[in-house]
């Protein structure tokens, strides 16, 4: 596995017409780190993660990996970089077994697919890599199940599990508990806390439990700006974090 | 955990199902021949050039999601660079860019030139009209088939609307193409290679880029594959195949127009593909024979036979979500 790399946002912007969704974003990602970041609805931060996956190029500012400038890369180049993203709303090939949904994701990391005549099912290097991603997110029995037949949390582990088969250095996560229960949830938070120390990830939640079970830092995001980064504990006391995203009554919320 | 890896596999029924075909396309000459109907090879031949067509056509549009509305330009082009070949080489020699190129009939200088050209145009065309997709893309696919077929209207030198004669035949492996018989079988041949070509690529790790590409581009571009050069190699790939169609259907009727290059003849082959199963790759081979069938057989009831193929079709695509293929198969082939 690529050593985790660190990740430097400087002076992000983008704007959508008079809408500025990340406004002056700067923000340090240690090699190795958990870095949540958290914020109300309409704080920017799937048009943060679209921006650092590079799918939307951003307004102004850079993106920097490990110290190498991304910024001008598309989104299949930043992959092969290392960076990989799971999607909030989940985002496969539903009529491909989870099997394939991951074995396609070994391939895009292992030189070019022109490659016309032997099946990739019976490429046993894609496969068994493929396999064993599956069995580490607990997905080995549904192998062979269509992944559009999956049960809604078993989605949501083959999502990251087709994000980890590219064997990212970068991790970024959108909402990995969306829509699950608490059983779901827990597993997920048991499955990322064995991922953490492999790569840095950069987790986007609303989940707080989630979210002060894994983190080594949290960055808070309103209305595109970062207004307070630490560790847990320091977010859960920060005052104008609580002002802006927990409450105003001063006590912080689960939920 | 040991991976397991699974053969493609046939199962029994699709083996069957492909077993009964071969039989019944190697026999027809056969049985026409007995019953004296020796016009059935012809159109035997023309039912597998338009196999082939289609079949070109679903591997773009069945596993790439590429609703291409120009692919009989590919068809087109290749018969006509064929038979201008050969009639340069009966007549004078051909006036290119100030030098003199002598014509040939022969097929291993004609066929690999007729197929670059459909390719060279599938490229130009798929490089262009595959930064759009939906409906934009019909259109833009449309709007080069227009632009071919009047290019090749405006030719007078080669017959303009009233088409072209094939001068000769091509000559290949001394065969004598114009021979229904020979011509049905060197098509025949060509098209259980194109079938299993196409089974050979859509399990590919190739075709599996292509397929993961229709169902979800956001999700391929997200693992780092650059959708658009898959899919432009797949239109490449499915114009040259059309072009070798084109190669074979010229020899067959010894003459091309533009109504080969027509935008109906796109449009009839997306219906075959349509009729016969999208992404099925053997369904379009069933969909050009019901397709020539029907048409022979509405032909003769009335002259408005589209009022009865349209809810005809309209049926299939309701009911029928894989076509005949699916119908007689009960599902499309959708696994890795």
């Amino acid at each position: 596995m690529a050593e985790p790399a660190g990740l430097s946002l400087r002076h992000l912007t983008k704007r959508f017409g008079a809408l500025t969704a990340t406004d002056d974003l700067s923000l340090e990602v240690r090699p190795g780190e958990v870095h949540a970041i958290i914020g109300p609805n309409g704080a920017g931060k799937t048009t943060l993660i679209a921006q650092i996956a590079g799918e939307l190029t951003p307004s102004a500012g850079d993106i920097y990996l490990d110290g190498e400038c991304v910024t001008p890369l598309a989104g299949p180049e930043r992959s092969l970089r290392g960076i990989a993203r799971s999607f909030q709303i989940t985002c496969l090939c539903h009529r491909f077994s989870a099997l394939t949904n991951v074995a396609l994701a070994v391939q895009a990391h292992s030189g070019h697919s022109f490659r016309f005549w032997r099946a990739a099912a019976r490429d046993v290097a894609l496969q068994a890599a493929a396999s064993e991603v599956l069995a580490r997110v607990g997905l080995a029995e549904r192998a062979q199940v269509m992944a559009g037949h999956l049960a809604h949390g078993e989605q949501r582990q083959l999502e990251l599990a087709v994000a980890l088969a590219t064997r990212p250095r970068l991790l970024v996560l959108d909402e990995p508990m969306a829509g699950m229960g608490k059983e779901d949830s827990a597993r997920m938070i048991a499955l990322l806390k064995q991922i953490r120390g492999t790569c840095t990830i950069v987790l986007v939640e609303h989940d707080m439990d989630a979210v002060f079970a894994l983190a080594d830092r949290v960055s808070v995001l309103v209305y595109g700006r970062c207004i307070a980064t630490g560790t847990p504990q320091h977010i859960r006391a920060n005052a104008e974090v609580r002002h802006a995203y927990l409450g105003d009554d001063g006590e912080v919320t689960h939920d | 955990m040991i991976a397991r890896t699974r053969r493609p596999e046939l199962p029994l029924r699709l083996l069957v199902a492909l077993a009964v075909m071969l039989l019944a396309f190697a026999l027809l000459p056969l049985v026409a021949q007995w019953f004296g109907s020796p016009y059935f090879i012809r159109l035997g031949t023309r039912v597998m050039v338009f196999a082939i067509a289609a079949v070109s056509l679903d591997l773009i549009l069945g596993y790439g999601g590429m609703v291409s509305f120009g692919h009989a330009t590919y068809v087109g082009v290749a018969a006509y660079v064929v038979a201008i070949l050969a009639h340069h080489g009966a007549n004078e020699p051909l006036l290119l860019l100030g030098m003199s190129v002598p014509g040939t009939a022969n097929a291993w200088i004609a066929w690999p030139a007729a197929i670059l050209a459909a390719s060279l145009i599938a490229l130009v065309v798929g490089a262009i009209s595959l930064r759009t997709t939906g409906i934009y893309f019909i259109m833009i696919t449309l709007a080069f088939t227009q632009m071919v077929y009047f290019l090749f209207l405006s030719l007078q030198q080669y017959g303009a609307d009233e088409g072209l004669r094939l001068a000769n035949r091509s000559e290949l492996l001394g065969l004598d193409l114009g021979n229904r018989v020979v011509m049905y079988y060197v098509t025949l041949v060509a098209l259980v290679l194109v079938l299993f070509g196409g089974w050979k690529l859509v399990h590919s790790r190739f075709g599996m880029v292509l397929r993961g590409c229709q169902q979800n581009a956001r999700r391929m571009e997200a693992i780092g594959f650059r959708s658009y050069r898959y899919k432009l190699a797949a239109f490449v790939i499915a114009g040259a195949t059309a072009g070798l169609a084109g190669v074979l259907q010229v020899n067959n009727e010894a003459f091309v127009s533009t109504a080969d290059l027509h935008w109906l003849r796109s449009a009839d082959l997306l219906i075959m593909v349509i009729l016969g199963g999208v992404g099925t790759l053997f369904g379009p081979v069933v969909g050009a024979v019901a397709w020539v069938l029907l048409e022979l057989w509405l032909e003769g009831l009335t002259v408005h036979w589209h009022v009865i193929l349209g809810p005809v079709l309209i049926f299939i695509v309701l009911f029928a979500k894989n076509g005949l293929w699916g119908l007689l198969l009960g599902r499309g082939d959708d696994r890795g």
